[in-house]
Formats: C-alpha cells, structure tokens, sequence
C-alpha cells in the first residue's frame, strides 16, 4: 500500500469540518464590517472569499478574506498556532511592495481565523495557463519573471531574517487588472497544517530538490520561479512529468519563440544543486534584464497580448509605476512576546538536548524513556524505554538515533520505528552524548573510558581508558578524537585509540571540544575557557569568568560562545581570546549554545530560553519555561527546540 | 499441456532438466495495516507435444493505494486487466498459432495502458503501482509503473530489473539523496507515476534473453522497503524451493514488524530453451 501520489488525485479525508458545506453563505457578514459576496478560491485549509467592506458605505471597497482551519483538537496546540498566526500576519502587514497584496485586518472565529487583504481585480496564472490557447508572448513572460525576481529579492532581504516564499507556483501569482504580477499566498497557511497525514512539503512539481531534504532557502525560491517560468513557457505541466526532470525539457523544444538566453537564464535557475543556481533573486533579475530583448517594443505588446479574458479595456499602466497607495492598514502592531509553537510533556526532567532529523524529534528524558515527536505539532510517536535516566543527548545518523543512558549502556536504535538494532555495554552510567563519525560512535562512560564502537552491529573497535568519568562528548576530526575528563585531563587521541597529546586543565572538563582550524576550544570548571592548538597541545590562549564551566563551546565564522555558571554569557574572539560582549542572566548557565543565522540561542538556569544577536549581544528575545534549562537548543528550519527541568520540550520561533 | 504451474516433464530424459516455469507466490497483509491492498497474478502455462514444448508466464504484482477501499479495488482490477489482455491478445495467439505471433512488448503495454484508463474511470480515487512481466521465447518482457520492483536473482546475486517512479528515487539518481537517506525518508512512499493518476502514462520496459536457471522475483515494497537485500538474498539461496522462499520472505518482512502488505511472486526460470515454437508447423 503506497501512501499518496498527489494531493490533487488522492485527497485524504476530509479535514474536520472542512466540508463544503461549511463554505460561508454569500451575504453573510463577519465581525459585523465584512459581507462575503462570492468565493474566489479554495484552498487546502480552506476558502478564499470575496468580500465588501460596509465600513465604508459610501464605496464599494471589495477585499479579499482568506480563511484557514484550526483543526488541531489540542487546545495548547491550536492557541500556538493562532499566535503564530497572529505573529505571520504582522510580519506581512509590515510589507510593502507593489507585488505583495495589503493585509488590513485578521480576527478568528472558533476554530477558524481569517486574514482580510486587498482584492486582487485579476486571475491567477495557473488560470491563465490553462485558458490560454496558444503560448504566452515571451516579452510579457520576460517581464513577470522579471517582476518576480523583484518581489523575491524584496522578501529575501527582509530584516531581520529573510522570509522564504516556499510556494512560488502558478497558483499562488495572479496578474491584476493592471497586468502586474502579485504574489498571493504566503506561508502563512502552513502554519495550520500541522499533522495534516500526507500533506506535501511544498508543491510537486514546481519544488526545489532540496526541499525534500528539509531545506527552505532563497535559493529554493529562485528553483521554483524557473520551473514556473518553464511551465509558462513549454505549456508542459511540471506535476504531470517525472520530478526535477525541466533538463531533460528544453524549453526551446517546445517554444520557438523563445531565445537561448531567456533559456539559459531559466535553466541556471534550476540547477539541482543551490549554489549552481543564481546567487540570489537580484544576480536573476539583472541577468533577465540583460538579455530581454529592448524594452521599447514591450509597452505595446503588452497592450495586445490576449493574456487575460477579463482584460478588454485595462489600463496598461508603465511599469512600476504602481505606487502604493496610503495604507488604510489598522493592523494592530505585533508583540514580541514568544508563544511556543507546541509543548510536549514528558514524566521527568529532561536534561539533555533534542535532535531533529527528518521531521522527527528525538530526546531523551530522566523518565528513562527516549521519545521520538513529530517536530512539526509535537505529537508523540514513540518512545524507547532504556533501565535508566538519560542525561545523554541523542545523536542521529542513517535513520539510527544512538544515546547513552544511566543503565550503562549506549543504545542505538532504529529512528524510524523505535526499534533496537544493538547496545553496548560499559560499567557504568553512560552520561556523555554520542558522536557518530567515520563508521563508528565514540562516546564516554562514568567508567573512565572514551569508547569506539563500530555502527554496524554495535562492536567495540577500542576504548581510551582515562580512569575518571568522561562526560565530555567527544569531537572527531579526520585524524583526532578529543574530549575532556572528570580529572581536568583533555585528550588528543588517534583513530586507533592511541594518545597523541594530553593538556591538564586544574579541574575537571566535562565540556565538549570544538574545533574550528587549527584550534580546539573547551571549557573547565577550573573557570576557565581554553584554546589549545590541535597539532602540539600547546595553549594559545585562556579565559577566565569567575565561576565553573560546565557548558561547552559553540562558534561561528569569528567568535568563540560559552557560558559559565557566574551567570554569564561570552563572546570571544576565536583567534585572541579577547571578549566581544557578555550577557548577564539571572542564573547558571550549564547549556551550549547554537548559532543560527545571527543569533544565538541558550537556556539558563533562570528557566529563560534567551535568543542575542550575535553581533552586538543584545537580546532579541528570551522565553520563559517552568524550571532550568540546563540542555543545549537545536534550531532546525527556523524553530528552535529546547528542553527544560519542567518536563517540558518547547518548539519556538527563532 | 496443461494450463496449470506446470509440471510436464520429458520422458525420453532420464534426469529431466527443469525445463517449464515453476512459481511460488504469497501475499500478507503484514501488521501494520487493516486490509491487503495488494494483489498479484502468476499464470504458467506448459505445452508439451510432439511438435514441442513451450513455456509460458505472465507474472504481475500491483501494489493499491486510496481509501475506503479503493486502493485494493484498484490493484484488483489492476491485475485483473492486464491478464485478461495478455491471454486474449498473447498467449492464445501463440498458443493457436492462428494470428500472427504478437509483439509481446506491446502486448503488455497495451494490458497496462487499458488498466490504467480502467482505474482512472472506475476508481478515481484509487491508484495503484503494477510490475508485469512476460516469460516467452528465451525472453524476460517487463514493464513498470510505481514503485514495485524485479528482481533478477541468480546464485548468490541480485539485480533490480526495475526504477522505482518515486520521489526519493529520483532525488537519489539526482544524487540529492543517499540510498540511505532515501531508505528513512518520510516521503519514500511518494510516486509521481502510478496506474490511474492521468490518462496518459509512460511506461518502462525492459526486453532481455533469459538466463536459463535464474529466478525472477517480484515484489510490493512491503518487501524491498522493509527486509534488507541482502538478508533477501541469504533466504533465497538457501531456499530452493520457490513456494518456500515466498514464505521466508514474507516472514521476514514480518520480523521486522510488517509496516506494511507484503507481496512476492519468485519464478523458477528454466534451465533450457524451448525446444520449438509451438503452435500448428505445418497446416497453416
Ligand atoms: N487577494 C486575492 N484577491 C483575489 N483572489 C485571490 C486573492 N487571494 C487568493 N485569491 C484566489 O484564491 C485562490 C487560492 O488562494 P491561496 O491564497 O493560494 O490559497 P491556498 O493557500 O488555499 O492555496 C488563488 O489561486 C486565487 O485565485
Ligand atoms: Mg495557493
């Protein structure tokens, strides 16, 4: 049994009521000030209406009232995805470009919530494919793709994180009365589609390869204005064809009237692997204006060409000359307040960092248990019971998820199905976090031992026998295995166990090394921070905060973040080890940190989860929990995942 | 001759080679499903007379999918179509020897082709995969749609016949995925061809001489996705028996919790050519 082709074909089960006899009836008014007049579209979290706007009696102002389904029957779930949705719909008010509609106002109602946009006079162009009789004039496609490129660039260099379209298809652009490209249709949808069984990522057909790879980037939109552009211009619908197959399409095979440039350009854009494809929407948009053909005998195509059937008698205004009109936005300005997307509860403290793979998230908790949750909605799938607590945090290779527990043993077991395949046994609680490299997972035990054991079957290659417990995972490099001891003894071993280098620290290390060139980094609870060069042992330089380190190091592209029990959070820099900034917290701090895209992301032991800039150390936000957070976050597609003493797995926006 | 799996064996041999089609077959709902949307043909036809002796197989496996019964609906018909087409317009052509011997390649496309538009008016919510494949003349004819698969198994060997139409297989021919990772994919069950999806569809063939002793094995991904290759070919070289090895397969795709239907065709192929082309030599 195959799950789904298409969601066109096989649509699953009707969504709760999401029948068509939920549709709202022509004349009903919402909020008292919107009166559906017809219906424009129908999605797949619902409808898309016409409306007149009686708050202005005197005109007859037409808005466009996209409704979307809150099916969830979590009530913790659905209040999160109603904030989220809130959350979205002000970052879209906040926009303005001449291709993104206007938002004016949203509001829920039960189990749905509605966002109220400027209507669009026009049709969208998978309408405008499908009607058309013969192919579009290649300068009017020359100039929409040029138009998208615009609005594409606009939203990837939106401050202060780029927002990625994700669903760039014929569909989800209408051309208005005034032949200008709009993009409708933004993610915020997707934030009701949560747990939805067999719901694509994306669109087949128009997606980027590495979508399916859980990558959203600018570079994926980019694919996907080309295999618009391809399905445009070949008449060939992309979702009837083998996936990523426009190669094997040359678009000139189809069309004649097309140049090898315009050809090229778009063939760039769909490039199997991101960086072969234009840098950003910008480098595209040049390229396109560079070849098309001289724009003096655009206007009056653009005045014949028979691209819409609502058109006769539409002002053909020049390009960009649509400027925006005075907002009539009362749109209430967003809060910063963090609300999670979901929170899963577990039986006990959770003191160990989650991974997310695939969808999945998986971590283990002091309940004994690892759990295996749906990152998207935070619904439990599985959970493997081990004879101990597990402070260990799990690490996810080849469908296998491996982790450590106070029983003793490491564990790996099947990630798909919580299935064990092997365990391997030391003499005592396993409390450092594997790391899987090179075939085989290292990983230490209150034994004394940093063990290697071979990921197929789970046999031991060889063991480092150090005689404190090492609780410091440990890092791999082509040739080293380094990681710190309860004794203050950092080792630098071979791939066969043999010791290379050794550096004391006066306290224990049980802070996992980093590495970045020829430096690994590590903290002590000796309170210090040490950069130690990776060829001789050698220190370059130290660090000293004013109390225990226990949280291990993360970097980016020139500092080196740590936090330390005095309360502090450090930037410094890798090379030097002189501070950039620090941030004060209210308690211990006991986590790493992760690095995502300008900010940096740690819990402390004020139950704060606290999101800087990475740049100045200030804060952007911070996310109160119900105890400690004394595990690392991991930020996965724009969430972050982050466990507390509460019991609690939170899922956050970054 | 007979019309059943055949075991007609020559008299004038002392040790007789195993010169027909033997089949095993089995299909299992597994455990991680309420209903079998499987379905499979084998249909091994032996005539043996004076003039000759000839084999002939139709083997077919289609894998359902759809709700409220449709994906099991649509396999059904699936088979049933494509077997019905291929007697009528193959084996009793050959068999007779009353028309011209039909092109066997198309023959099979065309049984294809007619499911395909019987499951898009019958079942428009169901769809199914199919791998068919014809054994005639020293030749193995397949054809492919979705994500069933041959196999060639030979000895201690064992080669796809088949390209899966999913998603992950593609992104791994496009090398954006590793086998691996496709294996653990959420979305390995995506197809974008499938029995039923649109009136027009492409199939793959595949036309090859038969390596005489060598088995054909055909299979739902209940069985491919679930039971390692290797662990599949350690069952079929140490069961000869073919009927038995469908079994084991089976079995062990039910070790291994049975996610999903389980469905194995495993011919016997045969050890020598035909001796002569059947059908009326000489009143013609
Ligand atoms: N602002 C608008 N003005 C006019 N028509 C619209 C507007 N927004 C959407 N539509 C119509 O409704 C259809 C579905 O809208 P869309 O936002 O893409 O919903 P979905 O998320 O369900 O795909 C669009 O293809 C378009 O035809
Ligand atoms: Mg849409």
């Amino acid at each position: 049994m195959v799950d789904q082709i298409d969601t066109q074909k096989f649509p699953g089960p009707p969504s709760p009521g999401g029948g068509s006899e939920s549709v709202l009836q022509t004349n009903t008014v919402l909020q008292n000030r919107y009166r559906i007049t017809g219906v424009l579209g129908m999605g797949g979290m619902g409808a898309v209406y016409q409306a007149r706007d009686l708050h202005f009696p005197n005109v007859k102002r037409m808005v466009a009232v996209k409704e979307m389904l809150n099916t969830s029957t979590n009530p913790q779930i659905r209040e999160a995805t109603l904030r989220n949705f809130e959350r979205e719909a002000d970052i879209l008010a906040s926009l303005t470009h001449p291709s993104v509609p206007k938002i004016y106002d949203y509001f829920s109602i039960r189990d749905r919530a509605y966002l109220v946009m400027e209507y669009i006079n026009g049709r969208d162009l998978e309408e405008i494919i499908n009607k058309a009789s013969d192919f579009i004039k290649v300068e009017i496609v020359y100039q929409w793709a040029i138009d998208l490129c615009d609005v594409l660039s606009y939203l990837h260099s939106h401050e202060p994180e780029p927002i990625v379209f994700r669903d760039v298809k014929p569909s989800n652009i209408m051309i208005d009365q005034h032949r200008h490209v709009r993009l409708i249709d933004f993610g915020i949808a997707k934030t009701f589609e949560i747990g939805q069984k067999g719901t694509m990522i994306g669109t087949e057909g128009y997606s980027p390869p590495e979508q399916y790879k859980g990558q959203a980037s600018p570079q994926g939109d980019i694919y996907a204005l080309g295999a618009t552009l391809h399905h445009i211009l070949t008449r060939r619908d992309p979702r009837l064809e083998p996936p990523f197959s426009f190669k094997d399409r040359p678009i000139r095979d189809y069309n004649g009237n097309v140049d090898p440039e315009f050809e090229a350009v778009i063939m760039r854009s769909l490039e199997y692997r991101p960086e072969d494809r234009y840098p950003s929407a910008m480098a595209m948009k040049s390229a396109l204006e560079h070849v098309r053909p001289s724009p003096d005998s655009a206007p009056a195509v653009l005045g014949t060409a028979p691209i819409m059937h609502n058109s006769a008698g539409a002002v053909t205004a020049p390009v960009g000359a649509q400027a925006a009109k005075p907002s009539t936005a009362f749109f209430p300005s967003g809060g910063s307040e963090v609300i999670p997307l979901w929170t899963f509860r577990c039986e006990d403290e959770i003191r160990s960092s989650p991974a997310v793979v695939y969808g999945n998230l998986y971590v283990g908790c002091y309940d004994n248990g690892l759990y295996c949750i749906g990152a998207n909605d935070g619904k439990f799938k599985w959970r493997y019971a081990t004879e101990g607590g597990i402070a260990s945090s799990p690490a996810v290779a080849d469908g296998v998820v491996y982790f450590g527990s106070d029983d003793y043993a490491l564990y790996a077991v099947d990630a798909q199905r919580g299935r064990i395949l092997w365990s391997f046994h030391t003499e005592a609680p396993v409390r450092s976090s594997p790391r899987v490299a090179l075939g085989h997972v290292f990983i230490g035990s209150d034994d004394g031992n940093l063990y290697a054991i071979r990921i197929d079957g789970g046999r031991r290659a060889w063991a480092m026998e150090t005689g404190d417990p090492v609780r410091s995972t440990a890092y791999v490099t082509d040739d080293l295995v380094l990681f710190g001891c309860d004794s203050g003894d950092f080792y630098a071993v071979d791939l066969s166990g043999k010791l290379k280098w050794r550096y004391k620290a006066r306290r224990g290390v049980i802070s996992s090394p980093v590495v970045q060139e020829n430096l690994v980094f590590f903290g002590s609870m000796d309170w210090h921070i040490y950069a130690i060069a990776l060829d001789t042992g050698w220190n370059v330089w130290s660090y000293r905060t004013t109390k225990a380190i226990a949280s291990s190091p993360v970097l980016d592209d020139s500092n080196v973040y740590i936090g330390s029990s005095d309360g502090y959070f450090y930037a410094l820099d890798c090379k030097t080890g002189r501070d950039r900034w620090k941030f004060e917290t209210e308690g211990q701090i006991a986590t790493k940190a992760v690095v995502h895209q300008n900010a940096v992301y740690f819990g402390s032991g004020d139950g704060y989860v606290y999101s800087l800039d990475t740049k100045s150390g200030q804060l952007r936000w911070k996310f109160k929990t119900g105890g400690p957070v004394v595990s690392a976050p991991f930020v996965h597609e724009g969430v972050v995942y982050v466990c507390s003493l509460d019991h609690n797995v939170y899922a956050l926006t970054a | 001759m007979a019309l059943e799996p055949a075991q007609v064996t020559n008299n004038h041999t002392l040790q007789a080679p195993v010169d027909t089609l033997r089949f095993g077959h089995g299909s299992d709902v597994g455990q991680g499903r309420k209903n079998n949307q499987d379905a499979c043909t084998a249909f091994a036809a032996t005539y043996a007379a004076a003039q000759g002796r000839m084999s002939f197989g139709l083997f077919v496996v289609a894998d359902g999918m759809g709700g409220h019964m449709d994906g099991e609906k649509a396999s059904s018909l699936c088979i049933r179509v494509v077997t019905d087409h291929v007697v009528e317009a193959a084996y009793l052509p050959l068999l007779t020897g009353q028309d011209e011997a039909p092109d066997l390649m198309e023959t099979l496309n065309e049984g294809v082709l007619a499911s395909n538009l019987a499951v898009t008016e019958q079942m428009p919510n169901g769809g199914t995969t199919v791998t068919a494949a014809i054994i005639y003349g020293g030749k193995i004819y397949i054809t492919q749609v979705g994500d069933s698969r041959a196999y060639l198994v030979e000895g201690r060997h064992m080669k796809a016949l088949t390209r899966d139409h999913s998603l992950v297989q593609r992104l791994v021919e496009l090398e954006q995925l590793t086998p691996e990772q496709a294996a653990e994919h959420p979305h390995r069950n995506i197809l974008y061809r499938a029995i039923g999806q649109s009136e027009h569809l492409e199939l793959d063939n595949k036309i090859m001489p038969m390596p005489f002793g060598a088995r054909l094995l055909l299979c739902s991904d209940g069985l491919w996705m679930v039971v390692p290759e290797a662990e599949m070919m350690d069952i079929l070289a140490a069961t000869p028996n073919s009927q038995a090895a469908c079994e084991k397969l089976i079995a062990a795709a039910n070790a291994y919790g049975g996610p999903d239907n389980i469905t194995a065709v495993l011919v016997d192929l045969p050890d020598c050519p035909d001796i002569a082309e059947p059908g009326p030599t000489t009143d013609r």
